[in-house]
């Protein structure tokens, strides 16, 4: 009878395993049986049906587990659908995307959840894990319904670039989210001093004339968010750490036992605000790019592990947002396919070295929401990224499969591809010959 | 070669020899304004279209006369900020613009960086009137065309920069245009309205007025934009004055032949006493209003040569 048969099982062999959990790089072998790694370096038995795959030596890491992920649905679509943007982190060996509220309406009652749910299964190609808003509207003012959200499937609560300003209304936030032990993901970020900013402050904005921020207006924010989290004991993950100021008070709530982890966006890693040379707005991102002493801090954070995930913080935006004065433009740049070729400069430049990389891109960002995906373990989901780390190409975003173009890396020369993506077991994306 | 850019951006691509050009030149017009008939040709035949995204009467007005002098048809454009609630974009006005075919187009915006992006999309010479706090470059022209005739060179001269130096473009396009002359800049004025990142150019920045003064041979005072002026970045147009307006007492520090400029409009008795902006033997506020038209006539003209010497339809796109 057919509904009894087992599907074959598959073999990759001859990849180069990155294990983000036992922090090695190894050629080995992966066997896959319906949505999950059936065995890892062990031979299926004889009589099983398998087909084999040579990976030729390229490297299999776990797939990437993006946080902060933005879809346009529901309000933007022609920015970006479930369908693109899965196309994208396919494209990309993203599995598992964790989207954002910040959408039109925000994501912050259940029916608005359930419709995006409902939108998310019929058309992505790969897992969403959606974020809620934490206040009503992302207003600031009043609790998002938070319980009944996370019955929908909310796994984390975060109002995106707009932090909540009232400091009570803020504790009363992560009060309620640490009774129903849920995440919060904050944008550390003073509000006020952030206004209107377009770049960071310093020598390049100054000539530029361009409104700025100081970087120092991050750890005010982390430090506000952080102070109410010793208050509250709520579970905080602060959305993108990108100066070296912030770091001292993010080790020290780790060191005092707060419930406190730490992400940052690949464009903080690999951009600085010299790229933004004559008014670029594609290199607008929210915090704004900082400088290089600060990018070299970032990275070594990410490298030793004070920074746990690494995130594209996928931002579409139409031309039109874009093809503005710089101080008039919209923020944000599509990610999600460019994350890992871009994230590969880091292991490329000698920086990072690629377990640590997969520590931050899946592994991090998996355990932090209670996933089970993110390693190279038998009974863990078959989410799988096979790819080429040497294969330089330069970028024409024309060719990403977003719906929006808008990339800083457009005309750039990357260095990594994906070959094959693998999500619950089934291929989903392979490499155009 | 000298001044060869299709566009004037900014101070920052300009080289020694390129401010020297449209000095000279300047210089040559300045005595054709002082004649009976002040008619050149030079621009005969060319459209110049003024757009100003940004009220400004005297800017507007000086390029409009520098224009007619020298034989272009002018148009002026206001565009007020209201046709961007409408909806058009700067390029999509721009576009509209650069399909009546101008040659010259005059364009001051709000916004840092405007202009450079305007200048990309359209086929015509391009000249900077002011974007956001980013750049003045005819303005710093003039400044510096202005000091050169009344001290006989702007080289080697110590000029202080008084006032709002954050959210001015004529201090950025002065201090790069005199510091690439080899002046010596000093800045001075209230700490929330003067970046101390401007060191890392060069800059000496004081927080006494009179220490900034001692032995200047320039003293250049900027407009303090009303709404910056009562507890937002100064507590009172008082304390302002008190600190920072200049006055003959606060004068008395520089060069006994120092000489006090600002760039208009004044706002008397906050950032400079009335009678000392009227004293012809020091202010030379009104000498910077004349020799802005001939400034602009020079650039203008410039743009045109190179304009003429390119041929139409192979202009290449980004020359500066």
């Amino acid at each position: 009878m057919d509904g009894t048969q087992t599907p074959p099982a598959l073999l990759l062999h001859n990849a180069r395993l990155i294990c983000p959990e036992s922090d090695t790089v190894g050629i080995g072998s992966l066997t896959i049986e319906g949505p999950r790694i059936a065995a890892v370096d062990v031979r299926p038995a004889r009589s099983r049906k398998l087909h084999e795959f040579d990976c030729g030596g390229l490297y299999l890491a776990p797939g990437i587990v993006d946080i902060g992920v933005k879809i346009g649905e529901p309000g933007e679509r022609h920015k970006e659908s479930f369908g693109s943007a899965g196309r994208a982190a396919a494209a990309g060996g993203v599995t598992t995307m964790v989207t954002r509220p910040d959408t039109s309406p925000p994501i912050d009652n259940p029916e608005t959840l359930q419709f995006f749910m409902r939108r998310a299964s019929a058309d992505s190609m790969v897992t969403i894990k959606p974020m809620a808003s934490l206040t009503r509207g992302r207003a600031g003012s009043e609790v998002a319904e938070i319980s009944l959200l996370r019955d929908v499937g909310a796994i984390a609560f975060s109002d995106c670039d707009s932090p909540v300003r009232d400091v009570s209304v803020f504790a009363r936030c992560l009060s309620y989210c640490s009774q129903n032990d849920a995440l919060v993901i904050g944008h550390p970020q003073d509000a006020d001093l952030s206004r209107g900013a377009a770049a960071t402050t310093g020598r390049f904005a100054a000539l530029k004339g361009l409104p700025s921020v100081s970087p120092l207006a991050e750890r005010m924010g982390l430090e506000r968010d952080l102070a109410v989290v010793e208050m509250t004991g709520a579970r905080y993950h602060a959305d993108q750490i990108t100066t070296a100021a912030a770091l001292p008070p993010l080790a020290r709530a780790i060191d005092q036992g707060l419930s406190v982890s730490a992400g940052t966006s690949i464009h903080h890693l690999t951009l600085n605000e010299h790229d933004i040379a004559g008014y670029r707005t594609f290199f607008k991102v929210k915090p704004p790019l900082r400088s290089e002493s600060d990018r070299q801090a970032i990275i070594e954070a990410v490298a030793d592990g004070r920074i746990g995930t690494i995130s594209s913080m996928h931002t579409p935006q139409d031309e039109e947002s874009k093809r503005l004065p710089f101080e008039a433009a919209a923020s944000g740049a599509v990610a999600v396919e460019t994350l890992l070729p871009a994230a590969l400069r880091l292991f490329h430049s000698g920086d990072i070295g690629l377990p640590a990389l997969f520590r931050a891109l899946s592994l991090n960002p998996s355990r932090l929401l209670g996933l089970d995906t993110g390693r190279l373990a038998p009974g863990a989901p078959a989410d799988l990224v096979l790819f080429d780390a040497d294969i330089p190409f330069t970028l024409d975003r024309f060719e990403l499969n977003s719906k929006s173009k808008n990339t800083p890396f457009d005309g750039q020369l990357l260095q990594g591809k994906v070959i094959r993506t693998y999500h619950q077991g089934q291929l989903i994306y392979r490499k155009p010959v | 070669m000298g001044f060869s850019g299709r566009h004037l951006l900014g101070i920052e691509a300009l080289s020694i020899e390129d401010i020297l050009q449209i000095l000279d030149l300047a210089d040559s017009y300045v005595d054709l304004n002082r004649r009976k008939v002040k008619h050149s040709t030079a621009l005969a035949g060319m459209t110049q279209v003024n757009m100003f995204f940004e009220n400004s009467t005297r800017t507007q007005s000086s390029f409009e006369l520098a224009g007619k002098r020298l034989g272009a048809d002018v148009m002026n454009l206001e565009v007020d900020s209201s046709s961007v609630g409408k909806g058009e974009t700067l390029i999509d006005t721009a576009m509209t613009l650069n399909a009546m075919r101008p040659d010259l187009l005059v364009v001051r915006h709000p916004h840092s960086g405007s202009v450079d992006l305007l200048a990309e999309k359209v086929d015509c010479s391009v000249v900077n009137a002011g974007d956001g706090r980013h750049e003045h470059p005819t303005q710093a022209l003039l400044d510096a065309l202005t000091i050169r005739r009344v001290r006989g060179a702007v080289e080697g001269l110590t000029v202080a920069i008084c006032g709002d130096i954050q959210h001015s473009r004529v201090a950025r396009s002065n201090l790069l245009l005199l510091s690439k002359l080899q002046n010596r800049i000093r800045m001075v004025g209230p700490k929330t309205l003067v970046p101390r990142v401007f060191e890392e150019f060069g800059v000496e920045i004081f927080d006494n007025m009179r220490d900034c003064l001692r032995d200047a041979d320039v003293v250049m005072m900027l407009r303090l934009q009303k709404e910056r002026m009562e507890g937002a970045f100064v507590p009172s147009m008082r304390e302002y004055f008190h600190l920072f307006g200049l006055d003959a007492d606060k004068l008395r520090s520089a060069k006994p032949d120092a000489i006090v400029m600002h760039p208009g409009p004044m706002n008397r008795g906050v950032e400079i006493d009335g009678a000392l902006a009227d004293d012809i033997s020091r202010s030379v506020i009104q000498d910077q209003v004349e020799i802005g038209v001939a400034v602009r006539m020079a650039v203008l003209d410039l743009l045109a040569r190179t304009r003429r010497s390119t041929a139409d339809h192979s202009v290449p796109r980004e020359l500066i």
